[in-house]
């Protein structure tokens, strides 16, 4: 009897403390996507103002308190589109910065292919010598590099942008692939050797496939921080070769700030990689923690 | 016919640079001759250079000095894939990304074979390995065997003049190790080929090699057949490296040098002629007086009330079909780990002694025994072996000569 009665109150005391631990779990799931909610809505709310603005026409734009309910008008995007061609520039951005990131690759494939798997004890230095370029406000050399555009007939041409956002990024890519690389067991690529792969067949037969994941999210990545690069692209480019940077920052100065057309031309400028954003994250993702789950 | 020859082969690895430089030599001149379809093994503790000597034979890896001939022709400067080798690792070294038709085919599809005769020899792997059914799945949808097996294949698909594997069993669990050690053998016997296998487990050297390859420090030890290394260990390494649990040694004086043999004085006083040459191979001659070291194997000591050697029941290991007794003994002599549960004034190491399955004796006996002077061994203070007179009739036994009893016993085991 009194066995079993201390029995019915252990299980009932565990039964109360299973149910406090589910409970606890569950407030914690809850604020943590509240958090997540919370930052990705501040972190998106000046992109939806911005899609938002675009909408309105100048007067709507600038009022204050500013107006949540409004007739939508496309004025803004008729009119900028008169003044400048979208297309254009648009074309040039997506040359521009899927050249430099297919550059990129190129020469930093090979060349973290050499560091992961043949390194030397100069290795991590060049590494961290490669990252610290990264650290340099790249206006510490426009003139240099506006000097050597100029004379080589680089200036306001897609070759030259492609160049200075290929060198822009080839640290990173360098580093990502390489941490990517490291993570191929040495011996897969020794089975290959003894399997009789020359390095470049080793390299497309086995280590580019088996790390696709992570090329293709350096290669997004690299996309990205190109087609969002102004510094470069409004110094050494005026029309021929002006990507959607220079393009948004031609709205800004000349009549005034409008912000409603301002809003439509930035819109229509990002609304390109928000959506290729959108489209591959899962791959990014995929990408950028591959290898860290084992 | 495929035969390995390694002439003075040196490996050394640089660290550091500049005058902190520091060069540490790895495989300190190593010769070996590998004979046509001879199954050999390198086996010694880690960190041996067994494995960076593979290394070097398949061409992961350069020699700093020496020569590598494989049918007699230099290989030092020819790249891996060109020395008509196959290799399988210890981590299998799969493509993930490949199925296992594909890993295995890989090496034709790089020599530009037609996809026709890929596939056709791609299955005819497969059948000797029992793969056949799993040529379309991913390895990651493979057990270990399973994966190891096409390991194997993806080598057999070669048809390599020399296999080398590189620990490949050391990652299966105990009963498939078995299973595969024997599949291993059956294939040497089907396939016929030369074949080099580095292991730092000595029941599978001693079970699959035709000539055992003892490493240590970089160092041939000693070559010779499992049986050879078994009875007559070159040095005092050798003999405690083969053989377990290992063998026992005892500090003891010579009373005497007769062309019969060595007498020597044991703890208790009393004296035993021990029948071995009095001079070690390198021509030094032992003398009355002298300080040796019997090495007693623990299956050639047996209980013995009227033995020569006492000692206290520690620890005991009934197997069934024998019982290993590990002896603390009243001098603390032998240097065999025995367990814990000596009290403070015994010593933590003594006498392993392998007794029938059916002895009865308890934890904390003391028991008296003694050993079969006719395989004791006798080691100088430089640790070489004084050879018994008496040659093993089992010394020149390779593995081959009995095939096909490991061929029939594969296929019981598979039965």
């Amino acid at each position: 009897m009194s066995t079993s009665t201390s029995n019915s109150v252990a299980a009932a005391s565990a039964a109360v403390s299973a149910s406090r631990a589910r409970r606890s779990v569950i407030n914690k799931k809850l604020v943590l996507t509240l958090v997540a909610w919370t930052i990705a809505l501040v972190m998106f709310f000046p992109i939806f103002w911005m899609i938002l603005t675009s909408f309105k026409t100048e007067a709507e734009a600038i009022a204050t308190p500013p107006s949540l309910f409004f007739t939508p008008s496309v004025e803004g995007y008729i009119e900028i589109q008169a003044r400048a061609d979208y297309f254009k520039y648009a074309l040039n951005s997506v040359v521009i910065s899927l050249g430099a990131t297919l550059l990129a690759l190129l020469i930093a494939i090979p060349s973290a292919y050499s560091m992961a798997f043949l390194p030397t004890k100069r290795t991590q230095g060049t590494l961290l010598w490669m990252l610290s370029t990264k650290m340099l406000p790249s206006v510490g050399v426009l003139l240099p590099v506006y000097l050597i555009f100029r004379d080589l007939g680089l200036l306001d041409s897609r070759t030259g942008l492609i160049i200075i956002y290929m060198l822009m990024n080839l640290p990173i890519v360098v580093w990502m692939l390489y941490t990517f690389f490291k993570d191929i067991p040495k011996d897969i690529l020794e089975a290959g050797r003894m399997d009789g792969a020359s390095t470049l067949q080793e390299i497309f037969h086995l280590l580019l496939p088996l790390t696709l994941p992570g090329i293709a999210s350096t290669g997004l990545l690299c996309v990205i921080l190109s087609w969002n690069e102004a510094f470069w692209s409004l110094n050494l480019t005026t029309s021929n070769a002006a990507p959607l940077t220079a393009y948004i920052a031609s709205f800004s100065s000349p009549e005034g700030l409008f912000w409603a057309k301002l809003s439509a031309a930035s819109t229509l400028a990002i609304a390109p990689i928000l959506i290729f954003g959108w489209m591959t994250q899962k791959q990014m993702v995929r990408g950028l923690t591959f290898g860290a789950v084992k | 016919m495929s035969t390995l020859t390694l002439k003075n082969i040196v490996k050394e690895f640089t660290s550091g640079s500049g005058a902190s430089a520091s060069t540490t030599q790895v495989i300190k001149g190593v010769d070996l001759e590998v004979k046509d379809q001879e199954f050999v093994v390198f086996v010694g503790p880690s960190g041996c250079g067994k494995s960076t000597l593979m290394r070097m034979i398949a061409g992961l890896e350069n020699a700093t000095s020496g020569d590598i001939l494989i049918d007699g022709k230099r290989m030092n400067d020819i790249g891996p894939a060109e020395r008509g080798l196959a290799m399988v690792f210890q981590s299998y070294a799969l493509y993930p990304h490949m199925t296992v038709g594909e890993n295995m085919g890989f090496s034709l599809k790089l020599a530009g074979v037609s996809k026709e005769e890929r596939a056709e020899k791609v299955n005819a792997a497969a059948e000797v390995l029992q793969l056949g059914p799993l040529l379309d799945r991913k390895p990651k949808a493979l057990s270990g065997g399973q994966r190891q097996r096409v390991a194997i294949g993806r080598a057999i698909v070669r048809n390599p003049s020399i296999f080398l594997f590189d620990e490949p069993l050391s990652n299966l669990d105990a009963a498939l190790r078995v299973q595969m050690r024997i599949e291993l053998a059956r294939l040497h016997a089907e396939l016929k080929a030369t074949m080099i296998y580095v292991t730092h487990d000595q029941v599978e050297a001693m079970t699959m090699a035709d000539k055992i390859v003892v490493l240590q420090g970089g160092v041939v030890e000693q070559v010779g057949s499992p049986m050879e290394l078994y009875h007559h260990p070159r040095n005092r390494f050798v003999a405690g490296f083969i053989g377990s649990p290992k063998m026992n040694f005892l500090d003891i004086t010579v009373t005497g040098v007769a062309g019969e043999g060595v007498t020597v004085r044991l703890p208790d006083g009393s004296e035993r002629l021990i029948p071995v040459v009095s001079q070690t191979e390198d021509g030094a001659s032992v003398i009355v007086g002298d300080s040796l070291t019997l090495g007693v194997r623990p299956e050639h000591l047996m209980l013995d009330a009227q033995g020569p050697f006492s000692g206290q029941v520690q620890v005991i290991e009934r197997l069934g079909g024998v019982t290993s007794l590990y002896l603390a003994t009243p001098d603390g002599s032998g240097d065999a780990p025995i367990g814990g549960l000596k009290s403070d004034e015994q010593s933590d190491s003594g006498w392993i002694l392998m007794a029938d399955g059916d002895v009865n004796s308890r934890v904390g006996d003391s028991i008296r025994y003694g050993f079969d002077t006719e395989r004791a061994h006798l080691f100088t203070r430089e640790g070489l072996a004084l050879q018994n007179l008496n040659r093993h009739p089992l010394t020149s036994l390779t593995r081959q000569d009995n095939s096909l009893s490991s061929a029939s016993a594969a296929q019981e085991a598979r039965a």
